[in-house]
């Protein structure tokens, strides 16, 4: 009976043939992307450029490359050629506080009322750093997905007919980023 | 690669990328690479030093490959082979 229990026959070989290919199907579903997903939630100048400059790296890799915007990230989306109507009050104190566009946002340091982003846009003139509207048409090109998170811009009132147009642009709520990160091998927030 | 080696390349295309920094020069090799032929090689120029290992990486990542770098004056000129 033992004997006959360890002898190799067809059907074994078939049935563990079976098992595997099961297993690496799994594993293959489960294996992480090329892929970098990015929560953008501040909304400093130095901040959303680091964001935009290690994307734009990543593209270049052809790493495909994901960012969700929410809270004080989604100023930078604002288009300031655009206005919208329709506001309640406290939705236009948000727009008014907040900077309209990727072009008026201040630095987390040294900002100095103004100064220091002036003083840094004309540094990276200098050492010939991609602005950060040069760097939004980059990412355009490349291909990088930006999702507006959909509560946030409730809470602050923004409306989606005041972002910039950008080609690959969608709204989403935050499962929409954790099922983006999860199968990201890059997973970050800034 | 010797630096003679490098320098007597038939090179199918250069990239200035001298008027860019990170990450500019990738960004110009990106768009270059997809203008020549597998096997042909592809020479960038840039000034901003951390293309010396940047573009390397991004040669490994793509399947590309990195023959080298000569030091200019001021500014380097990198050598690849498209895949």
């Amino acid at each position: 009976m033992e004997k006959s229990n360890n002898e190799i026959t067809m059907e074994k070989l078939l049935a563990e043939l079976e098992n595997l290919k099961a297993k690496t199907t799994q594993l293959e579903n489960s294996a992480k992307k090329d892929q970098l997903s990015i929560a953008i939630i501040s909304g400093d100048m130095d901040k959303i450029m680091a964001g935009m400059i290690i994307s734009l790296a990543a593209a270049a890799m052809d790493t495909k490359v994901k960012l969700f915007f929410s809270f004080w990230g989604l100023a930078a989306l604002r288009d300031p050629k655009k206005t919208v109507k329709g506001k309640n009050f406290v939705s236009k104190m948000f727009g008014c506080m907040l900077p309209k566009g990727y072009g008026k946002l201040k630095l987390s340091k040294h900002n100095m009322c103004g100064m220091g982003p002036m003083m840094m846009k004309n540094l990276m003139k200098k050492q010939h750093v991609l602005s950060l509207d040069e760097m939004f048409k980059e990412a355009a090109e490349l291909g990088i997905e930006i999702t507006a998170c959909e509560m946030t811009m409730n809470l602050m009132g923004f409306k989606k007919e005041e972002f910039i147009d950008y080609p690959h642009f969608r709204i989403a709520g935050a499962a929409t980023f954790v099922a983006d990160a999860g199968e990201s091998a890059m997973q970050w927030m800034i | 690669m010797t630096t003679e080696e490098l320098k007597n390349l038939t090179v199918a295309k250069s990239v200035d990328a001298r008027g860019t920094a990170c990450p500019g020069p990738l960004l110009e090799a990106k768009k270059a690479i997809g203008t020549i032929q597998s096997g042909e090689i592809l020479e960038v120029l840039s000034a901003d030093e951390g293309t010396k290992n940047d573009l390397p990486k991004w040669c490994n990542k793509q399947g590309n490959e990195f023959l080298g770098m000569v030091e200019e004056n001021g500014y380097y000129k990198l050598y690849l082979k498209k895949k």
